[in-house]
């Protein structure tokens, strides 16, 4: 069977497949930038607990395989009383995931911003709270977004492990089809097109005007 | 454990300087930068600060500026202590709290002008009476607009610093500082990061500030001339102490210690 006819045939189920993993990838990016940003501040607090606590889970989330992550939180949850469907369990896993990693990525941000603008906000007399939010995490965001483009695309490529609890994305649908026609060069081939085209023409030209907008804010062009 | 017994909570009386050193030192692990400094500043007073590099001058600013912690003694502002605050009839170290209320009194210009770059100059301006003292955003604007003009940086207002040159900058920051309304302005080596031709719209401004306000100036620099004209006193530091203090005439003109004659004659073979 040539690509034409094969695409021709099962084109509603790879769109389908392809709307849940960019769905999925949607939910675990906000998820994972909201626990990047507590977590890299929790490691940053003068707070010997939060600063634990942050420490534990970027270790355990960051030292451990994703994929064994999300076999928890779908199957060895529920023994412990704690159901989450499989939809969500996919993006969650992800996103905890992702978050541990993006914790770093603020922290060094915020690191990188230099002392002086701690200094000058403390000499108007702002808050911790409002150092933090009003001069330093805009120009650390400016500073850790072309990393967090890599951290993205890996989220992307991640998601497809979410088929392995029959979450019904794109490679879950590849691996259906694939098991019925044995058609896997097809199949398989189109899958990898596919993922690529979302990391290289959606993610990747996104991350890229961000960076740009954000340098322009801050006067850099 | 500090014993803080000795210090008053407060300092009242007719002469309460607007700044009090007491007692106060500094070290940084086994390196003392500050032994024991005791400096008044009355009301109103231009104090000059200079001294060799290392000899603590900046620490002083940065220390009164609450940048960095004391190690012993007190430092008060208007009669109240700063560093520390009463409790229970005993000074005990400041919390985030009372230094805020207390810092309010106090305004600061860095070497390296520190605007914050993803703000305009006048978003700069704007920031802390918008943000800290909760002024509404037309009177935040009307004030700092009032400032940007007297540092002539109105023209420019809608800039972001990367756009300013150096002395720009430093005047944007001096506007920044002054839109707090503080008590006291503290000046870092304000001229040092600048091309030589800008420093004088930089000092220009400072000898308005001296000439038209009434406010409380420690100033460190490395410009003799212009220590000598605007100060009150001028304070010479060595070694983590005030070696020699004075009117600027009197230890320009005339100085008494053997250290401050061989710092003002090393300055002016410089030059």
């Amino acid at each position: 069977m040539i690509i034409f006819d094969f695409l021709a045939q099962y084109w509603p189920r790879l769109l389908s497949g392809t709307g849940v993993t960019i769905a999925q990838f949607f939910l675990a990016a906000v998820l994972g930038i909201a626990i990047s940003l507590a977590m890299g501040l929790m490691k940053l607090s003068q707070n010997r607990i939060l600063r634990g606590a942050a420490i534990t889970y970027i270790e355990i989330f960051r030292g451990t395989s994703l994929l064994v992550q999300l076999y928890w939180i779908f199957f060895v949850l529920p023994l412990f009383g704690v159901s989450i469907d499989k939809f969500t369990a996919g993006y969650v896993a992800v996103g905890m995931n992702i978050g541990a990693y993006g914790a770093e990525l603020v922290r060094g941000g915020i690191l990188s911003v230099p002392r002086g603008q701690w200094e000058a906000a403390l000499a108007i007399n702002m808050s911790p709270a409002r150092r933090m939010w009003r001069i330093i995490l805009p120009q650390a965001l400016v500073n850790m977004l072309p990393p967090w483009g890599n951290l993205m695309i890996e989220l992307l490529k991640g998601t497809a492990l979410v088929s392995l609890i029959s979450v019904a994305d794109l490679m879950f649908q590849a691996k259906q089809i694939n098991g019925s026609t044995f058609l896997s060069a097809q199949v398989f081939g189109t899958a990898l097109v596919i993922y690529y085209i979302l990391a290289r023409f959606l993610v990747t030209p996104f991350m890229r005007w961000l960076e740009r907008a954000m340098a322009r804010k801050l006067g850099k062009v | 454990m500090l014993d803080h017994t000795g210090f008053p909570l407060e300092i009242t009386g007719e002469t309460t300087p607007m700044v009090s050193f007491r007692k106060v030192r500094k070290s940084y692990g086994a390196l003392t930068v500050l032994k024991n400094l005791d400096l008044d500043i009355a009301e109103g007073e231009m104090v000059s600060i200079i001294g060799p590099s290392g000899s603590g001058k900046t620490t002083v600013l940065r220390m009164l500026m609450t940048l960095e912690q004391i190690d012993d003694g007190v430092i008060y502002v208007d009669g109240q202590p700063l560093t520390h605050m009463p409790k229970q009839g005993r000074l005990v170290r400041a919390n985030e709290r009372h230094l805020r209320n207390r810092r309010a009194d106090i305004g600061m210009c860095f070497q390296h002008f520190n605007l914050f770059p993803h703000m305009t100059a006048l978003e700069n301006c704007m920031e802390g009476p918008v943000q800290v003292l909760g002024l509404s955003k037309a009177e935040a604007r009307d004030r700092s607009e009032e400032l940007l003009e007297l540092v002539g940086m109105i023209s420019k207002k809608d800039q972001r610093p990367s756009r300013l040159s150096g002395g720009q900058q430093q005047r944007v920051a001096i506007a920044r500082a002054l839109a707090m309304r503080p008590k006291v302005m503290l000046f870092d080596e304000v001229t040092s990061a600048l091309d030589p031709e800008v420093i004088g719209e930089v000092t220009n401004v400072i000898r308005k500030l001296v000439s038209e306000h009434n406010l409380t100036m420690l100033m460190v620099t490395h410009q003799m001339g212009f220590a000598r004209d605007i100060s009150d006193r001028v304070c010479f530091f060595y070694g983590g102490k005030i070696e020699e203090q004075g009117p600027p005439a009197e230890l320009f003109g005339n100085p008494q210690r053997e250290r401050t004659q061989q710092f003002l004659s090393a300055v002016r073979e410089a030059v």
